[in-house]
């Protein structure tokens, strides 16, 4: 009988090994899928993980990559924290929202003035208004108990009728011949968060994903909040002892993957997506809780992960379009890849071992 | 009060019974899940792959029924990837779940290429001779499909289980204590599978009551929503069946009068109203704080035998 | 700043040039909201690709992406299928507008036709239907076939579109039937089969026994099939699974004879920046079968209302009409301008309630 052994700590090797496995497995079960389908495999495979970084477009790809990927590794980051410390906030799609609203909100009451102070009271904005949306479970759990997963989970719905009322209400466009939505920011220019450098993808919201990657990783590595953070998630009864006060903790977590969700959604609306439309959210806040384990929860690993989804997201689109393959199969290609990923992940700290019946 | 006139209510309350139907299904099964300790966040997937199991099997066959027990069927297999994730790779719940989601919502979609436009057989409306015929109470209550009184009777069968039975005692055991219940000699993992099977059961007949009933067609992510609103829903509940069909009435009752209140000419924030009961929810999750009824201990955590 | 500008245009250019080259078919793109399997809205467009697969045969290829998020994941699309090669590019709602306009400045040499939309470029034209006029003909059937002289009215976002076919809707049924009334349940959704076929069975019970829909799914026909005596119109496609009864008329968006057409003029070379708004007449708004559930005379009297629309010598919104607050909105012998008709943010007398925002 196969039997799991805990290993006394996670392997280094397998650490590194596991997400190529799963990705080789993922290969082969996606091109079985793809064939199933009478797709050529091959040619699938490497629509989606080959043509966006090096394929004859890789160009305009690339950059897409990190559009794509930098609102999944900040809000990723942001969760890495709390998880770590056993605090989970599944409620960074509300979060998301939330920022979005408060930034774009910051931007419309200004229009059409112009001035360069608009766009950094955006980012304060969004970043205040996802720390607050991060916030509330965090009080009510410290005041009450309540449990955060479901109380992050409802503001996820609670912030989603809240957009729904602002696309339709308040911030909708009074230019815009009755149609739901906001004015768009690209018109706009100082509430834009435009390209810094034209053709690179590269704006506000991938600088703030990049260096909250190092900060989290010197937090986590050097700062004694760091060393708090993994004390309470590996052993809580030692951490209490250390002087570890959970309530700082918990205040500290939610609201910082809050704030940080807010910053993604607030770069977000005042960027690639441009106005605050009815369901300008598409699952960022879901995604980046996958990506957040499919990183183990590391920094760097964070990033991989982050660019990896945004890859077989650009990919995906592009074997759509090239072959003519239904989103749904992409969909479930992605599933795929996420289960294997997570089902490799038990190699990381178990062995597998031969073990005999015992003899009772 | 002019305007409310036109609202009939026990016709109200007889469609009420049938909107909530499906989120009540969903949310019994993962009732049962989370009191075994485990949080299956895939409840939108499992249930639009009972949905379009059961549409495809219903059409196919011509029998609501093989419909419905396809739906289950789909539910559970889709249940038991999580449960191999979850309980056999040791894998993250949340991130399972979530995945799973993502999973159904395509498998389901692939599944059901060719199924839209077509209209299923009909599911054939229990009319009870007498009672049906009852003043108020006969529209309310003894004028639906099967469905609707096998929901109905689920519930009474989760609540009477969970509480009454040995095997309702040592699921709970298993979702408060898992080192104890193992302890005690009981397969936590075990027991835990057959849970997130019953999970995605329900969930995929709540699903397959939408595309067969409700509905009924199959579209594309035609739950909208709906796994998310049951997880609410057991939440809302505190775990207890009884009031998950109070919620499931809450739920479905507050979309319902949102459309009749629209229909009888009364302009209302659609928006601030659908917020209302997640709002509520939270609420309760507030005031049960002060109750003994709380969260399973150990839901979402991870057991393994040698820890 | 300039430099890197310049180089991505040359580099967007230089693709763009050696896809153009690659090929000899004329590539026709397509960027779909919803899925394909969506039985209306996108099922319906996907047709009309068919049609311009049908019609050219080899001559032309097209490609589509489906379920495309309006937003930053459309502006992808949209260049992913202009790098691909494509000659021409339908986006097909009104969130994609946006997008389309960005990426068309990218790429002059790419025509785009953007649906239901209201800006343009000259490489960017628009188009829709005028599903105003289909609305005329259900309202003349419904206000006919009304016992309870209650018609429900399924309605998704209060947008001039939605708008102008309620008023539409009403002003033709007011015609046949002064006792007619309206009760309107916004669903603020296009597409949720669940709400629908809630919102239809919440005005069969406040006494509705014609419901009309401005949302996709099958769901509102189902109910009324359930209630019994009911009758519904199709949306978006022809429904006709629900016909003769509750079924008993639609409008068919129709979308085949305007893709064949822009197709054509790529491939001439004719092609220019217009702004398309088409009915009945040109056919890109179809009036489905009018089944036997209708009486005799009722279907002759819609059909004669249609031929009058076809032919240009009625127009659904002619004066004398007041606005909902009794205003004079058009006097005898006006008809609405189609700026007015594009914005159009108010009921029209009769009708009660208000419109949400």
């Amino acid at each position: 009988m196969l039997k799991l052994e805990k290993r006394p700590q996670p392997s280094r090797l397998w650490t590194w090994v596991t997400p190529i496995l799963a990705v080789v497995i993922t290969m082969l079960a996606g091109g079985a899928l793809f064939a199933a389908l009478g797709q050529d495999p091959v040619e699938a495979i490497s629509t989606i993980f080959w043509q966006p970084l090096f394929g004859e477009f890789a160009f305009y790809y690339r950059p897409q990559l990190l559009i794509k990927g930098a609102p999944l590794v900040l809000i990723a980051i942001g969760l890495s924290l709390g998880f770590r410390a056993g605090i989970w906030n599944i409620g960074a799609e509300g979060q998301y929202i939330v920022g979005a609203l408060a930034g774009a909100g910051v931007g419309l009451a200004f229009y059409p003035t112009e001035s360069w102070v608009i766009f950094p009271l955006m980012v304060l904005a969004g970043a205040i208004g996802g720390w607050v949306w991060g916030t509330i479970p965090a009080l009510l759990k410290l005041k009450f108990g309540t449990n955060e997963i479901l109380v992050s989970l409802m503001l996820v719905y609670v912030a989603e009728q809240l957009l729904a009322a602002m696309a339709l209400g308040l911030m909708k466009n009074p230019e815009g011949r009755g149609f739901p939505g906001s004015r768009n920011f690209r018109q706009y220019e100082s509430a834009h968060n435009a390209e810094l450098i034209t053709g690179t993808g590269m704006h506000w919201g991938v600088v703030a994903a990049m260096i909250a990657v190092i900060l989290a990783y010197v937090l986590l590595s050097r700062h004694i909040l760091g060393y708090h953070i993994r004390l309470a998630g590996q052993a809580p009864k030692a951490a209490r002892f250390a002087g570890v006060r959970s309530a700082r903790l918990i205040l500290f977590c939610l609201g910082t993957s809050g704030a940080l969700a807010g910053l993604a959604g607030m770069f977000e609306v005042s960027g690639p997506a441009g106005q605050v439309s009815i369901d300008f959210n598409v699952g960022y806040g879901f995604t980046a809780i996958i990506v957040a384990f499919l990183g183990r929860l590391h920094p760097l690993g964070i990033l991989l992960a982050g660019t990896l989804l945004a890859l077989t997201y650009i990919g995906g689109e592009l074997a759509q379009s090239n072959m003519g393959l239904p989103a749904a199969a992409i969909q479930l290609f992605q599933g795929m890849l996420l289960f294997f990923l997570l089902a490799v992940d038990v190699l990381t700290n178990f062995r597998v071992r031969l073990s005999r019946p015992e003899v009772a | 009060m002019m305007i409310l006139s036109s609202i009939d209510p026990v016709l109200l309350l007889a469609s009420l019974m049938v909107a909530s139907t499906p989120i009540l299904l969903a949310a019994l099964g993962e009732l049962v899940v989370e009191r075994a300790g485990v949080l299956n966040l895939g409840v939108e997937g499992m249930m639009i792959t009972g949905a379009i199991c059961g549409f495809a099997m219903a059409v196919n066959t011509g029998s609501p029924l093989v419909g419905f027990i396809a739906a289950a069927a789909g539910g559970a297999v889709l249940a038991l990837l999580f449960a191999l994730l979850t309980q056999f790779a040791l894998a993250n719940q949340v991130a399972s779940g979530l995945a799973l989601t993502l999973f159904g919502l395509g498998l389901s979609s692939l599944l059901g290429q060719g199924y839209v436009g077509i209209k299923p057989p009909p599911t054939a409306r229990l009319d009870l001779p007498i009672l049906s015929d009852l003043p108020l109470v006969g529209r309310v209550l003894f004028s639906h499909d099967l469905m609707v009184y096998f929901a109905l009777a689920l519930v009474a069968l989760v609540w009477a289980l969970l509480k009454y039975t040995r095997a309702g005692l040592i699921l709970r055991a298993v979702g408060e204590n898992h080192e104890a219940a193992h302890a005690l000699g009981y397969k936590v993992v075990r027991i835990r599978i057959l849970a997130i099977l019953f999970g995605g059961a329900c969930a995929g007949l709540g699903g397959a009551y939408l595309s067969l009933v409700r509905v009924p067609q199959w579209t594309e992510g035609m739950t909208s929503g709906a796994g998310w609103i049951a997880l609410a829903l057991v939440v809302f509940a505190s775990w207890k069946a009884g009031r998950v069909l109070l919620g499931a009435w809450l739920f479905g009752g507050v979309s319902v009068l949102q459309l009749n209140l629209q229909a009888a000419g009364l302009a209302i924030p659609v928006e601030y109203l659908s917020m209302s009961p997640y709002l509520i929810t939270i609420l309760v999750l507030v005031i049960m704080s002060a109750d003994k009824s709380r969260a399973p201990a150990s839901l979402g955590r991870i057991f393994h035998a040698s820890q | 700043m300039k430099l890197t500008h310049l180089l991505t245009s040359a580099a967007l250019a230089l693709g763009l040039a050696s896809a153009a080259v690659a090929q000899d078919k004329t590539k026709v793109g397509f960027i779909y909201v919803g899925p394909i399997g969506d039985g209306g809205w996108t099922y319906e467009h996907d047709k009309g690709r068919l049609a311009v697969e049908a019609h050219f045969g080899d001559a032309v290829e097209t490609v589509y992406q489906e379920s495309v998020p309006e937003g930053a994941d459309a502006e992808r699309a949209i260049t992913q299928m202009a790098l691909q090669g494509a000659d021409l590019i339908f986006t097909t709602s009104f969130g994609f507008m946006e997008p389309t306009l960005a990426v068309a400045e990218k790429f002059p040499d790419v025509k785009f036709e953007h649906a239901t939309g209201y800006k343009t470029l000259p490489n960017v034209s628009t188009y829709s239907a005028r599903f105003y006029e289909g609305r005329a003909v259900q309202g003349h059937i419904a206000g006919k076939m009304t016992k309870s002289n209650i018609v429900g009215y399924i309605a998704s976002y209060p947008i001039p579109e939605v708008i102008r076919g309620i008023n539409s809707a009403y002003i033709h049924a007011k015609k046949v039937n002064p006792d007619v009334e309206f009760k309107i349940i916004w669903a603020y959704t296009w597409f949720d089969p669940a709400k629908e076929a809630d919102a239809a069975t919440a005005l069969i019970e406040q006494g509705a026994d014609v419901i009309l829909q401005h949302t996709d799914s099958t769901a509102p026909q189902a109910a009324a099939e359930k209630a019994g005596n009911v009758v519904t119109f199709g949306q978006a496609s022809d429904m006709s699974e629900y016909a003769p009864f509750p079924r008993v008329s639609s409008i068919i968006d129709n979308w085949a004879p305007y893709y064949i057409a822009r197709t054509q003029a790529v491939m001439d070379g004719t092609w220019e920046s217009t702004q398309t708004w088409d009915g009945i007449g040109p056919g890109m708004v179809g009036i489905g079968e009018i089944s036997d559930a209708v009486p005799a005379e009722v279907k002759e009297e819609a059909l004669a209302l249609k031929a009058a629309m076809a032919d240009g010598s009625y127009h659904p919104f002619s004066g004398p009409l007041n606005k909902q607050d009794g205003s004079v909105w058009l006097a005898e012998g006006a008809v609405a301008d189609d700026g007015t008709l594009l914005g159009m943010d108010f009921y029209v007398e009769g009708l009660t309630g208000e419109i949400p925002n």
